[in-house]
């Protein structure tokens, strides 16, 4: 379980997160959407400790960990699965040594840790790209890849940073597929950052808005799609406001 | 002016602190062996092998032009035959530790804050962080585990070159009496230069792979983040080394007269 309490993050003189609370039980699926620059990212980063927040406080399965040094988060951290928006993979190993890699730090036998690469990557349905370096992979295979590598070691909570941003939209649609499957097959807690807003209502159990660095509105899909709030239907709708000039 | 000066000193001394933090943790890291033998062994393979041809070709022509110029001074007043003990001290306690730790700042300290330095801006140490592991244990540790431990042998096999460059320049061009040559150099290079030269070099070792993996983990934003670190290692550590070594000169001299 997520609990997140009145979080506040500055980046010098420019407020990210200004007082956000919200709670994502084990098990949900949680989409948050917002603006580019609405600080989605951060507060992703946020939850697995990777930021610091100014004030407030990050609860997860009830530990507080906003006050842990690097080694304590690492504790913490093995509850969790990231993948970034560039997927973030270590150019310098292959696909395979890239999945394998906590399993590898673990100190796992080779044996165990090939097998569990094989079945993570026909899992994201790249079996026999184990040799491949990650500048050979298009877009889409990198968020696999970076998928599979977050999900080998089983992790109780699955982040996505942005994972359909920059792929065409049969390629977005698989990754909804593979979020799906993953949250299906491994009983993960999702949580979900992006403004796809079609990848939003096939993923999402559950979205939130941040909307000037708090969460300004909490719903279904079907209520967030629906709402009449201005702020939530232009969104969602995509419509900029008139006095907005961006050009 | 006043308010420029403060940020500028408080800059400073967090950039120091947080190094003082880096160095800390990559030390008390060393002795819990998380690092990988195998990354340690391709550092060790990078620094050390890889960097030898540099190192040689610096202490060849260091070895070369030192005993050139000091033969035509000693010439004047006919001390000739002493001309290869200088060239032997110098080349073991200064010129051999600090060219080589200079030579590999400017080819491993800089590669080092660029690799570490983009895995940053790419979210790949972020992505490290994620999975349970600490970026000092695997990016830190065995560089610093290898520079410290290629920095005493390069120096060694550079003072070894620079001393027979030396000789050889000095007995086959310059016309010096090889055997008088030989019994000053010996009797005038001592253990004590020798333990200098190489403990210098493990000192400089560890300079270089701090300085330069921290430039690498700080670094900033984008290509132009990623470019002032790998200069910023440069030059932080190359001046930091030319300090170092005139304290280390001072300090070890005194420590080790008697060896």
């Amino acid at each position: 379980m997520i609990e997140v309490r009145d979080l506040k993050k500055n980046f010098g003189s420019h407020t990210i997160l200004d007082g956000v609370s919200f709670r994502v039980e084990t098990g949900e699926s949680t989409v948050i959407i917002g603006r580019s620059g609405g600080g989605k990212s951060v507060l992703l980063k946020h939850l697995i400790g990777l930021l610091c927040p100014d004030a407030g406080e990050v609860l997860i399965d009830g530990e507080e960990i906003c006050g842990l040094n690097e080694r304590q988060l690492l504790r913490v951290r093995k509850k969790f699965g990231m993948l970034f928006q560039g997927a973030a993979l270590f150019d310098s190993l292959t696909v395979a040594e890239n999945v394998g890699f906590a399993l590898q730090r673990e100190g796992k036998p080779a044996e165990e840790i090939k097998r569990k690469v094989t079945e993570m990557l026909d899992m994201v349905e790249l079996s026999g790209s184990e040799d491949k370096k990650p500048s050979e992979l298009s877009g889409g295979m990198r968020k696999r890849v970076g998928l599979a590598r977050a999900i080998i070691y089983q992790p109780q909570i699955v982040l996505y940073d942005e994972p359909t941003t920059g792929l065409d939209p049969v390629v977005s649609d698989s990754i909804d597929q593979l979020i799906l499957r993953v949250r299906d097959r491994l009983k993960v807690t999702t949580v979900v950052v992006t403004h796809d807003m079609r990848s939003a209502r096939r993923v999402g159990q559950k979205i939130m808005m941040l909307h000037n660095g708090k969460i300004y509105v909490t719903g279904t899909p079907e209520e967030i799609f629906n709402s009449t709030d201005p702020v939530v239907h232009r969104f969602v709708n995509g419509i900029s406001v008139p006095k907005e000039h961006y050009f | 002016m006043n308010f420029f000066a403060n940020r500028i000193v408080a800059e400073w001394l967090e950039g120091l602190g947080r190094l003082a933090l880096l160095s800390k943790e990559a030390i008390s890291s060393l002795f819990t062996f998380k690092a990988s033998a195998r990354d340690f062994i391709y550092q060790l393979y990078y620094i050390g092998v890889k960097s030898q041809s540099v190192v040689l070709v610096t202490g060849a022509f260091t070895g070369m032009v030192l005993c050139a110029q000091t033969y035509f001074q000693f010439h004047k007043v006919k001390m000739d035959t002493a001309t290869l003990a200088v060239v032997s001290v110098s080349m073991c306690s200064e010129l051999g530790p600090v060219l080589t730790a200079l030579m590999v700042t400017a080819r491993v300290g800089a590669s080092m804050a660029a690799e570490l330095g983009t895995m940053k801006v790419t979210e790949q140490i972020d992505a490290l962080r994620t999975l349970a592991t600490h970026p000092v244990d695997y990016l830190v540790v065995p560089r610093l585990l290898a520079s410290i431990a290629s920095l005493p042998l390069l120096t060694a096999e550079s003072i070894m070159v620079g001393i027979i460059s030396g000789y050889l320049v000095g007995v086959y061009l310059l016309g010096i009496d090889p055997a008088y040559s030989y019994y000053n150099m010996i009797r005038y290079t001592g253990g004590a230069d020798v333990v200098i030269g190489i403990i210098k070099a493990f000192i400089f070792g560890g300079i270089i792979a701090i300085i330069g993996c921290y430039k690498g983990m700080t670094c900033g934003e984008g290509a132009e983040g990623v470019g002032r670190a790998t200069t910023e290692a440069v030059v932080y550590a190359s001046i930091t080394i030319l300090i170092t070594n005139f304290f280390l000169t001072l300090t070890l001299t005194e420590l080790l007269r008697y060896l």
